[in-house]
């Protein structure tokens, strides 16, 4: 168990090395961050000078443990567009995009299995029918529309709910939540139901896919040969089975939420860290892209470390050790 | 006289297709006394697994009973559905099926398993029915069940595995056991135990086995009488020890002659020539009238009927005479 | 023996095979493949045919009146008394003409994109399959990486470092090209893991091994015998990633970072739409939206219908 636990913090290191080199890469050799510290006035000799003291021509593998470094004191640089450190503008942004993500991908879970259980067990009925194919349907409505589509009908039609921004938050040191206010509350429903859309169908679809599988498997049938009853048939044996491949698959999934709210946020005018990035991509803020790239890193290798022990803990047989297999 | 345990009269199974409706099983009968165990043997693909499926009402859709009867101690059990199907599996019928590796929940222990088959028939709970549990598992051959009982499956043998596969089916005492291919999985060495033991449990509790399988070493170690199907039909049926001695239908005379043994001379095995035909081609007449080598002219038109030769049944037109003989 | 005539009998054509084919059957008898590709191809004709097919010109300054803008659909004009089927935005431009130029752009970028990825993950796959050892290890790390990342992140990152090495002046003209490499970037490890299975399969089977005895080039192996088993996997997924790269195009333009403004595609049509919201010119925004939703869905309804034709486990 020990061991499972150090290899998947090994490889996470691993891959947060990776990724803080092509972090490394887009900073030094992508834009020039001579050009955007010094005006175009500044001449050869000035340049040489300062690509001298920002130790620029030191060797590379120098310059990315300085690099590395420098994250690990929370150092990202400063923004190309606003001349501010960009740490200070992660941390304003990211409660915005973290509650945002944590409450759509807990309501596409919640109803995504219930969903997708329900599918599975009616599979031949109405209604059943009715789901897959707006599900299908919601494959294909890009997230930006589903966003728009809400605005339309509860902003500009109904009034009932903001069109943009976060409304009143209540802050607690550097973080800050619209859970506390009215309007922040109101301003949550459209952006979670828009940016959970999509987590949902793909959930549902997926529960209803493994549900399936597992009640066509042979200890399934063995079941039914012993007279087990239908329900214990479906939440006792096949929905537990299909548990393990949920888990995995949807908090992989779950990983990716922060990345993905980069649409819903720009739809919805949400001051978040996706809306960040966008900026910086439009204005080539490398500094920006760069830490934004870190911070999703983190996130998706944080969530399957998550996961990797969650399917420890679920599935018996990977807790396997030598004294208890017996001929 | 006592009521057979199980009787199948001209059971039919059809699968619709798109080009048409295919018959795996086409007028099967026989019938199985309490406490008697009955081979089915045959090659892949001849429809004994079907027969067995169709039996308990599992047969895999679009699979459909397109005709005959089933009967249990008497009472019609193949118009039955959902519920009343339901109560019957396990408390009456029970079933075990090839891969005790797949059989199992992987995830469930297998005390957990056991006591919940208990439970769901027997009016016992908690402790009672884990104790019951118990028990089945050392009747079984389960070394130290005390501890074994809290065990996941993939921490037992395939030997032993089976061995809970078979605790589990015999867990709500059903009168009648279906065996499909319950060896075919193990190891050689393992088989031997596992028919031993579902010979001696059967005898011990007077359960009723259906024994389907492809292997007629198996049949002979532990069947009362045998049926050879080929081609969805039933082509003789009797005693294991006629049968095995005297083969009256071409295609028992072949299987019977292609079993390797130690003392003939022989320096090639036997083969009957051809193969099974597949169920979208089915020769008219008999079935097997093409590899045949006693083929007589009424074969290539005519369906023979089961047809009484001493103590078996053989459907062949070469005892036509018995057939027309009052 | 066998009860066939003796006689070999001359193989049908592969057209009467197709016709035949299960796929064909299981197609005719699904009305919602019918249907979808009908829509499909409707859709597709019509944007590929555009310059011919389009009413009008919108984006051809010279024939704007700007006096004819915001006309709503099916009525005329009060300036003009011309009418517009779908009415006209801000500017004066048809709307329907906009839409059928725009879904030109859009299933261009579509397309090529699709194009891109699947030259690049089959070749990827093939070589990851067949030389196997570390290079087969890097390439399929490297694919697991894109399969976890949101497409739209790799896309925009691709986008932006792009932007960071093109000098500003040729950003107008390089901006489709980036785009198609952009989204092609972002979906190219399914194909790259199909065709790497395929091979790996092939690849110890005997009579490559012979082949490879003999001297025939591995090209030409792979050509014959592994190329055929994937194209229906591949078939599969490129066409349901062709319903996603046009969503993802159109996301890219919704945000301000796909195709430029001279070439809009339907994603800049909703973009521009989406200001007259709430003042109550609804259908600058509805028509296009509607069409891109009807292109996506149409395209991926074939698709999950391909898959489970396709699906051997399913019939």
């Amino acid at each position: 168990m020990l061991a499972y636990i150090l290899r998947s913090l090994a490889q996470a290191i691993v891959v947060m090395l990776a990724v803080a080199l092509i972090a490394f890469a887009m900073f030094r050799y992508v834009g020039d961050p001579i050009a955007s510290m010094v005006g175009q006035e500044a001449s050869v000799a000035d340049r040489a000078a300062l690509a001298e003291r920002l130790g620029l021509n030191d060797p590379v593998m120098v310059q990315f443990g300085r690099f590395v470094l420098g994250i690990l004191h929370g150092d990202f640089g400063i923004s190309y567009r606003q001349g501010r450190p960009v740490a200070d503008l992660l941390a304003e942004r990211l409660p915005a995009t973290v509650e945002l993500a944590v409450l759509s991908s807990a309501m596409a879970l919640v109803f995504g299995i219930a969903l997708g259980v329900y599918t599975a067990i009616n599979r031949r009925g109405v209604v059943a029918n009715l789901l897959m194919t707006l599900s299908l349907v919601g494959v294909s409505l890009p997230t930006f529309l589903i966003g728009i589509g809400l605005i339309f009908v509860f902003s500009v039609e109904l009034h009932w709910l903001p069109s943009f921004g976060r409304g009143d938050v209540v802050r607690f040191g550097w973080w800050s939540t619209g859970l506390l206010t009215d309007s922040g509350r109101k301003s949550l429903i459209m952006p979670v139901l828009t940016l959970g859309f999509y987590q949902l169908t793909l959930i549902m679809r997926l529960v209803r896919a493994e549900m399936l599988e597992a009640l066509r498997s042979d200890y399934i049938k063995f079941a039914r040969a012993r007279g087990i009853p239908e329900r214990s048939i479906r939440f006792r044996h096949a929905l537990r089975n299909t548990m393990i491949p949920v888990t995995t698959i949807a908090g992989l999934q779950l990983g990716s939420v922060i990345a993905f709210a980069i649409v819903t946020e720009s739809v919805f005018q949400w001051p978040g860290l996706g809306s960040l990035f966008v900026q910086a991509v439009q204005f080539v803020d490398i500094p920006v892209m760069a830490a934004y790239l870190m911070f999703v890193a983190l996130v998706f290798v944080l969530v399957n470390l998550a996961v990797d022990l969650t399917y420890f803990a679920l599935d018996p047989r990977l807790r396997e050790t030598e004294q208890t297999m017996v001929r | 006289m006592s009521v057979p345990v199980l009787s199948v009269l001209n059971l039919r199974v059809e699968f619709p297709t798109r080009r048409g409706s295919l018959t795996a099983v086409d007028g099967v009968s026989f019938d199985i006394m309490p406490g008697e165990v009955l081979g089915l043997v045959g090659e892949s693909g001849a429809g004994k697994s079907v027969t067995g499926a169709a039996v308990i009402g599992l047969l895999d859709p679009p699979g459909r009973l397109a005709g005959g009867e089933v009967r249990l101690a008497g009472e019609r059990i193949d118009r039955l559905r959902g519920e009343a199907m339901r109560r019957l599996r396990g408390k009456h019928i029970g079933m075990v099926f090839q891969d005790p590796m797949t059989s199992l929940n992987p995830l469930m222990r297998i005390g957990d398993q056991l006591v919940e088959t208990i439970s769901a028939h027997l009016d016992m709970s908690g402790d009672a029915a884990r104790e019951r549990a118990r028990v089945l598992l050392s009747e079984v051959g389960i070394p130290a069940p005390d501890l074994r009982i809290d065990d996941y499956p993939h921490q037992f043998s395939g030997g032993m595995r089976q061995r809970v596969v078979l605790a589990l089916a015999l867990a709500a005492e059903p009168r009648l056991i279906i065996a499909d291919e319950p060896t075919t999985a193990l190891d050689v060495s393992v088989q031997a135990q596992i028919i031993a033991l579902l010979k001696r449990l059967c005898a011990q509790h007077g359960v009723a086995v259906l024994l389907i399988t492809h292997d007629m070493g198996v049949i002979a170690e532990t069947a009362d009488r045998v049926a050879v199907m080929y081609a969805g039909r039933i082509v003789e049926i009797g005693p294991l020890r006629a049968v095995l001695a005297q083969p009256l239908h071409p295609y028992t005379q072949g299987l019977i002659g292609a079993i390797p043994t130690l003392d003939s001379e022989l320096d090639r095995l036997v083969q009957i020539p051809g193969s099974m035909p597949r169920l979208t081609n089915m020769p008219p007449g008999c079935a097997f009238h093409p590899r045949c080598p006693r083929v007589l002219a009424p074969c290539r038109t005519e369906r023979p009927p089961q047809i009484d030769v001493a103590r078996s049944t053989a459907a062949c037109w070469l005892y036509r005479e018995q057939a027309v003989a009052p | 023996m066998s009860m066939d005539s003796p006689l070999p009998q001359r193989q049908p054509g592969v057209l009467r095979r197709a016709w035949d084919s299960d796929l064909a059957w299981s197609f005719c008898r699904s009305p919602v493949a019918v249907g979808a590709s009908i829509v499909a191809a409707v859709m597709i004709l019509a944007a590929v045919l555009a310059p011919w097919v389009a009413p009008h010109t919108p984006f051809d300054a010279a024939t704007l009146n700007l006096m004819e803008g915001f006309s709503p659909p099916g009525e005329p004009s009060p300036v003009s008394g011309r009418v517009f089927l779908l009415g006209t935005d801000g500017q004066g431009r048809d709307v329907l003409s906009a839409i059928l130029y725009g879904a030109r752009v859009s299933l261009l970028v579509g397309f090529a994109s699709v194009l891109f990825s699947v030259v690049l993950g089959v070749s990827l796959g093939l070589v990851s399959g067949y030389v196997g050892g570390r290079t087969d290890a890097l390439i399929m790390r490297i694919a697991d990486i894109q399969l976890s990342l949101p497409a739209i992140l790799i896309a925009l990152l691709v986008f932006g470092v792009a932007r960071g090495l093109i000098q500003p002046a040729y950003h107008e003209e390089a901006a489709i090209a980036v785009l198609i490499v952009a989204i092609g970037l972002s979906n190219w490890a399914q194909y790259a893991r199909t065709v790497r299975g395929s091979t790996l399969v092939e690849r110890n089977k005997d009579y490559v091994l012979a082949a490879r005895v003999m001297g025939r080039p591995v090209t030409a192996i792979m050509r014959e015998h592994v190329l055929p088993n994937v194209v229906g996997p591949v078939l599969v997924i490129a066409t349901i990633n062709l319903a996603l790269a046009i969503i993802e195009e159109a996301t890219l333009s919704f945000l301000g970072v796909g195709v430029p403004p001279t070439q809009p595609s339907l994603g800049t049509l909703i973009r521009l739409g989406q200001q007259f919201l709430f003042s109550g010119e609804w259908w600058i925004l509805l028509f296009p939206a509607l069409a891109l939703v009807l292109l996506a869905l149409s395209i991926n309804l074939l698709g999950d219908w391909l898959r489970d034709a396709l699906n051997p486990r399913l019939r």
